[in-house]
């Protein structure tokens, strides 16, 4: 059989690549709106990790962190796109390169 | 039947991840991203973390994409005019099945405490809304009051950030 046993190392080397494809997406795209979805990207590899670690080790405690990050992470989304909006209102584009300048 | 629904999902993953980075159309990124939030909430789910699958669809794939999409849609953004990859499409998902296939079974290799495999249903309680409700109202109940505060006061930081001076 090619398909081994599904180990804790694989779910977090699957959490690691997918924290990789993140990190890149907020380095190198220009839009904000595309940064942020890359943003929940790396919150989505890290919430992978803790549940898997969680599981394999008995903990639940790690759930209700994950728990806690989705929260938040729906409190920064809200807040990050309204900030977008705001931006977006005075200077007419989601270009990161736009928003240098330390005030309007 | 684990290493197939693992191999199948996290491949679905990374592609979708992939694209999401990728597609220079940020309607397409978007779907895309609600596609891997998806495959994630299946990932939950083959670690018996039932619950915190239900909240990822429901949370994360319903209410904070459709945020984003409303957003997209509000501030009509434009694709971006040059692609950022012109080769982007098909490399995308070449990249994110390669990454799975190839490159999962040697990281994990180089983890040496886990090579500790579990039965399906072994950590069948861990995840169950009962043993999650039953923590999060007893050890971690000021954290969970203290997400209530939070949420209110982004709320609010909401409404003040787009209100129009009249």
């Amino acid at each position: 059989m090619i398909l081994g046993e599904i180990t804790l190392g694989h779910y977090l080397a699957l959490s690691g690549f997918l924290f990789v494809i993140g990190l890149a997406g907020v380095l190198l795209r220009r839009s904000l709106l595309i940064v942020m979805m890359s943003l929940e990207l790396l919150l989505n590899a890290a919430n992978l990790a803790l549940v898997a670690v969680g599981r394999f080790q008995g903990l639940p405690d790690t759930q209700v962190a994950v728990f806690f990050v989705i929260t938040v992470a729906a409190a920064e989304v809200a807040l990050g796109l309204a900030i977008l909006v705001a931006i977006f209102r005075v200077k007419k584009t989601t270009a990161v390169d736009s928003m240098a300048n330390l005030r309007f | 039947m684990e290493q197939i629904a693992f191999w199948s999902l996290a491949t679905g993953l990374l592609t979708a991840a992939t694209a999401v980075i990728l597609l220079r159309n940020p309607v397409s990124s978007a779907v895309c991203l609600v596609l891997g939030l998806v495959f994630q909430a299946a990932l939950f789910v083959t670690l018996e973390a039932n619950f915190l699958a239900a909240v990822q669809v429901i949370v994360y794939a319903g209410a904070v994409m459709v945020l984003f999409l409303f957003v997209i849609m509000l501030l009509d953004v434009k694709a971006e005019a040059r692609s950022p990859l012109p080769w982007a499409k098909g490399a995308g998902v070449a990249v994110g099945g390669m990454v799975a296939v190839l490159g999962i079974p040697r990281l994990a290799a180089s983890f040496p405490a886990s090579h500790k495999t579990l039965a399906w249903g072994e950590g069948k309680s861990l995840g169950s809304a009962q043993e999650l409700g039953s923590l999060l109202f007893t050890s971690y109940a000021p954290l969970f009051l203290a997400t209530g505060v939070l949420l209110l006061v982004a709320t609010v930081g909401v409404v003040v950030l787009c209100r129009r001076d009249s």
